[in-house]
Formats: structure tokens, C-alpha cells, sequence
């Protein structure tokens, strides 16, 4: 018999892409043949509007990105700039950024699972995801007065001193979180029709995997132990003892799985960051780069001539480039600075972790049920923010 | 982190002509090399085991308009052996086109389509070298370094014969 093969376009408006990506699909009946990913919706040029800043305002260009975890990106870039600079940052800040970007992870899954789960069916996990979430979102504010753009870390350090509650009322989320990560297991794991649309589903094989650059949690989910923050520990990460989660399936189940583990393994690493938390200073020393204390600027001269010569000149940093990997929720995000001596960088070059792990939906769909299409796409974990930046 | 040093000694051997330039930068190596060479280059090293720099983390450019060639290609690797990674760029002038790598990687795919939008470099050899991020008929290169961020002032009766401004 004789068959055609039809065009279906899916988005950029549709409420199970996450945004306004838009794949056009071409089907022979129920089977995807191709599914041809179209993005640039949300394209903003934040590498470009990067190379007319100075260094310091960069950095709440970086929270626009990946919105699910700012922190993450404002670590990134913090430690390309400081790796360029060659700036030593204090053990509490250090602590503090660990801390805090490990809530991130925390905050990026449960959003993760909620609109993850919803597109599949399980509609109840959308309100308990972002229910959790809130009182990470609670820290956040605590910390710097926002709930999502938070552009707490800086250059040098942090934006100003962690408050005096952070602990307690971190060791609140904490205490409350493993018990409501359980429940979503309960609720999911062993559900008959969860299994039933992620085992097997949307199987990208470890070799794809490592030709098409994946990283995250979609390559562990593939059998392949690689984590940077084991890798290459950055901020202190060597200090701290946690384990690297994998599974073999290479399919939607698995990466449920890794995601799942990843947030049990990020509290117990924010549970040594508060416990453990030094004392001292929270910005590195160095003047000309890092401003002086408030109370400086207003009563010494010296203070506030620093302080203007940062905010209106910048620093300017050698000639050369640097590129720093660090593991965000999505995977591997890059800062790539290349600097010519001037206090506004030549290039920010963002390696973002959705981006590269979405050009390989054509793979993963591949041959599969149109209804698939959707678990797929959530199981890719994007925030089209950073797919298009 | 630091570079492999071995890994070093041999492409310094083994590459002897195809090297334009070296230089390390906060303990990060970067080879600038040949651009007719560049693609054998990392296909050999896709293929080494001893090294094992088969994982393209990154491909991206970076622009220079007052340099003779002003396009710099770069490619990132990495080794999952011993967690290093390793910079080669490659130079090319305006309108000189670069050998795709997607015949090494299926992720280059993207990353040069996001090249030849955002810079206009060209791929040779890329199964589907069109924009992807800007519209598909968008004029201009917007991360060349001469591309204006802003817009220029229009022109009226009273300023028609003035050179464009750009605010």
C-alpha cells in the first residue's frame, strides 16, 4: 500500500515544549521519521550585549540564561572571570556558592519533574514540584533580596554577607526535602503508567551519546560516570563527599532516575556546606576589583575613589582567555572569556548545556510514537532561555 | 586544572608543521594550526588511544576586524582519561570557508550552524548550514564585532547630509 508521509509542526506556542521551541515532525502514521527541532524564539543576544559591559554587569545577564538556576550561571562566569584574573576566593565564599548551587540543582529538578511528570499525565506533580521549590525560592530571597534574577555571586566573592538565619533556615529545606523527594517516588517509580511511557522510551545509546557532546544527567543516564564536579572540582567541590549517579537504560526512565538521586545527593552536599560552613571573610582581597566595605566608602577617601573608579571604569584584566566548565542541572555550562586587556570582555562565549543536549531530540525521537515526542522533549531538561540566550 | 603535558609533547612532535602558533594561558593550552589541516588534526586525535581527546565540549568563534584574518574558529576537546582539555583555532579571512567537523561529531552540527549564523563563517561540507538562531531572513552577522548593537538615527531633511550616527 501505498503511504504518504505528513508534516506536523509542533509549537513554538504549545504548552509541552517548555517554551517556545518548535519542532517540525514528519510522520508515517503514529512513527516519527524526523523531528527537526526550530529555535531562536527566544534569541536575545546576551553574548553580544555582554561584550558592550563591564565585567561585573555581566553577571545578571547570566541569571536571564538558564532562569531555573541562576546561581549556577553566576558561578560559571564568576570563576571564568576569577580563572582570568587569577583571583583567590575565601573559604566561606567558596562554602557558601557550594551551598547554594547545589539548592539551585535542587530548585531546576523539582521544576524539572513537575512540568515533566505533567506533560506525561501525572498532573499532581506539577503542584508538589513547585510547592517544594518555593521554599528554595525563600532562600534565594533571603539571601539577595530576589527570588529568581538573584546575581548573589560576584566577582571576587558574593554580593554581601550571608544573613545570620542562612543556616536555620536552610536546615529547614534540607530537613524537609527528602521526605517529599520520597513521596514523588512513591508516587512515580513504581506507577504502572509512568513506567509505561518512559521504559524504553526515547533510548539514545552511550555512543550517540558521547558523539553528539551530551553532558548531564542525560549522559549519566547512559552509563557514563562523568561529573565536573568530580572531574575538574571547582570551588572547593574536592572537599566534599558525594556520589556520582548512574544508570544504564539510556531511556526517559533512567534520567527520571539520575535527576531523582542527583537532588538526594545535593542535599547531603548542602548539608556539609552549612555544617561545615568556615568563618572569615566572604569577598576575596583585592582591590581595584572587588569594592570596599559600604561602611568604607562612606567614611574613607581611598574607599570611595576604588568604588568609582569600579562602578563607572572596571578592572581591566590581562590579554588572554579562559574557558570554565561547571555542572549545572542541564549539564556541562561553559564561560568562555576571551580578553583583550580592555575592561569590557572581546568575547563571553556561553557553552550552553541545553542547547548541545537538544540538537540530539532528532535521534532520540527517532522512530518513536508521536506521543513519545512529548516525553522526550521533557527529558531533555531545556530551558529555552539558555537554548537561544 | 592543568594540561596533560605528555599529550603536549606528543602533538608538538607529531603536528611539527601543521603548528602555527602555541601559547599556555592560566595553565589552558591552545594551538593555533593550519586551516586546511585542522579537521585530519582532530579526527586523528577522535581516533587516539592514547590521549583520548574524543569529546568536542565546544566549537565557537571569535572575531578580530582589524586583523588580515579576522575569524577564529575554536575548538574545545576533552579527555574523559584524565579530565583535561585542550584549545585549537584555526584563523581564516573574510569569506575563506573551514572544513566541517560533523563528520567527526554529530554535535558540530549546531555549533557550526550557530558559527556561520552569529560570525558567517562558512562550513563546507555541513548537511544543513542554516541559521538558527536569528530568522532565516535576518541580514548581517551579529556577534561580528563590527556589527553595530544598536540602530543608527534616521536621517531627516535636517541632518540628510551628515554621515549616519549610531547612538
Amino acid at each position: 500500500m501505498e503511504t504518504k508521509h505528513m508534516t506536523l509542526n509542533m509549537g513554538p506556542q504549545h504548552p509541552a515544549t517548555h517554551g517556545v521551541l518548535r519542532v517540525k515532525l514528519t510522520l508515517d502514521g503514529e512513527r516519527v521519521v524526523e523531528a527537526y527541532p526550530v529555535i531562536g524564539y527566544l534569541h536575545t543576544g546576551i553574548e553580544k550585549t555582554a561584550e558592550s559591559k563591564l565585567y561585573h554587569k555581566v553577571v545578571p545577564l547570566t541569571d536571564r540564561m538558564d532562569y531555573l538556576a541562576p546561581m549556577s550561571n553566576n558561578l560559571g562566569y564568576c570563576l571564568a572571570v576569577e580563572k582570568l584574573l587569577d583571583l583567590e576566593i575565601p573559604a566561606k565564599a567558596q562554602w557558601a556558592r557550594v551551598c547554594l548551587a547545589e539548592l539551585t540543582r535542587i530548585n531546576s529538578h523539582l521544576v524539572w519533574i513537575g512540568t515533566h511528570a505533567i506533560d506525561i499525565g501525572a498532573m499532581s506533580m506539577a503542584l508538589y514540584g513547585f510547592r517544594e521549590r518555593e521554599s528554595i525560592l525563600h532562600i534565594y530571597e533571603l539571601v539577595s533580596g530576589q527570588r529568581m534574577m538573584s546575581s548573589y555571586f560576584r566577582i571576587g566573592g558574593l554580593s554581601k554577607d550571608l544573613p545570620e538565619n542562612f543556616n536555620e533556615e536552610v536546615q529547614k529545606v534540607l530537613d524537609m526535602l527528602p521526605s517529599r523527594i520520597r513521596e514523588y517516588e512513591d508516587l512515580l517509580t513504581n506507577n504502572r503508567i509512568w513506567r509505561n511511557r518512559t521504559v524504553g522510551v526515547g533510548v539514545l545509546s552511550r555512543e550517540e551519546a558521547l558523539k553528539s557532546s551530551i553532558t548531564g544527567p542525560m549522559l549519566r543516564a547512559c552509563g557514563v560516570k562523568h561529573d565536573l564536579r568530580k572531574a575538574i572540582p571547582y570551588s572547593s567541590y574536592d572537599k566534599f563527599d558525594f556520589d556520582i549517579p548512574t544508570r544504564t537504560g539510556e531511556d526517559v526512565f533512567s534520567r527520571y532516575e539520575v535527576r531523582v538521586e542527583e537532588m538526594y545527593q545535593s542535599i547531603k552536599i548542602a548539608q556539609q556546606a552549612i555544617d561545615g560552613m568556615p568563618e572569615g571573610a566572604w569577598e576575596a582581597k583585592a582591590p581595584g576589583i572587588v569594592s570596599p566595605p559600604k561602611e568604607k566608602i562612606l567614611h574613607e577617601m581611598e574607599a570611595l575613589i576604588f568604588h568609582f573608579k569600579i562602578v563607572t571604569e572596571g578592572f581591566h584584566p590581562p590579554e588572554g582567555e579562559t574557558y570554565v566548565g561547571i555542572e549545572s542541572p542541564k549539564g556541562e555550562i561553559g564561560f568562555y572569556i576571551v580578553s583583550d586587556g580592555s575592561p569590557k570582555p572581546h568575547r563571553m562565549r556561553v557553552r550552553p548545556p541545553s542547547f548541545i543536549n537538544l540538537a540530539s531530540l532528532n535521534k532520540i525521537c527517532k522512530g518513536g510514537l508521536l506521543s513519545d515526542v512529548i516525553a522526550n522533549i521533557g527529558s531533555v531538561d531545556i530551558v529555552l532561555g539558555e537554548v537561544d540566550r | 586544572m592543568s594540561y596533560n603535558k605528555e599529550a603536549e609533547k606528543f602533538i608538538d612532535g607529531k603536528f611539527k608543521e601543521l603548528i602555527r602558533e602555541k601559547s599556555t594561558f592560566r595553565d589552558e593550552l591552545t594551538y593555533i594550526v593550519d586551516k586546511d589541516s585542522i579537521i585530519d588534526i582532530l579526527k586523528f586525535l577522535y581516533e587516539d588511544e592514547q590521549f583520548e581527546y574524543n569529546f568536542l565540549t565546544d566549537l565557537t568563534a571569535t572575531d578580530w576586524p582589524e586583523r588580515d584574518e579576522r575569524h577564529e574558529v575554536v575548538y574545545l576537546l576533552y579527555s574523559f582519561k584524565d579530565n583535561t582539555r585542550l584549545r585549537f583555532k584555526v584563523r581564516l579571512k573574510e569569506g575563506e570557508k573551514l572544513q566541517t567537523a560533523t563528520v567527526i561529531w554529530d554535535s558540530a552540527n549546531w555549533l557550526e550552524r550557530e558559527v556561520y549564523d552569529l560570525f558567517g563563517v562558512y562550513f563546507e561540507g555541513h548537511p544543513d548550514l542554516t541559521r538558527i538562531l536569528t530568522p532565516d531572513d535576518f541580514e548581517g552577522h551579529p556577534l561580528r564585532r563590527d556589527y553595530s548593537l544598536t540602530y543608527e538615527i534616521p536621517q531627516f531633511s535636517y541632518n540628510k547630509d551628515e554621515p549616519p550616527e549610531v547612538i
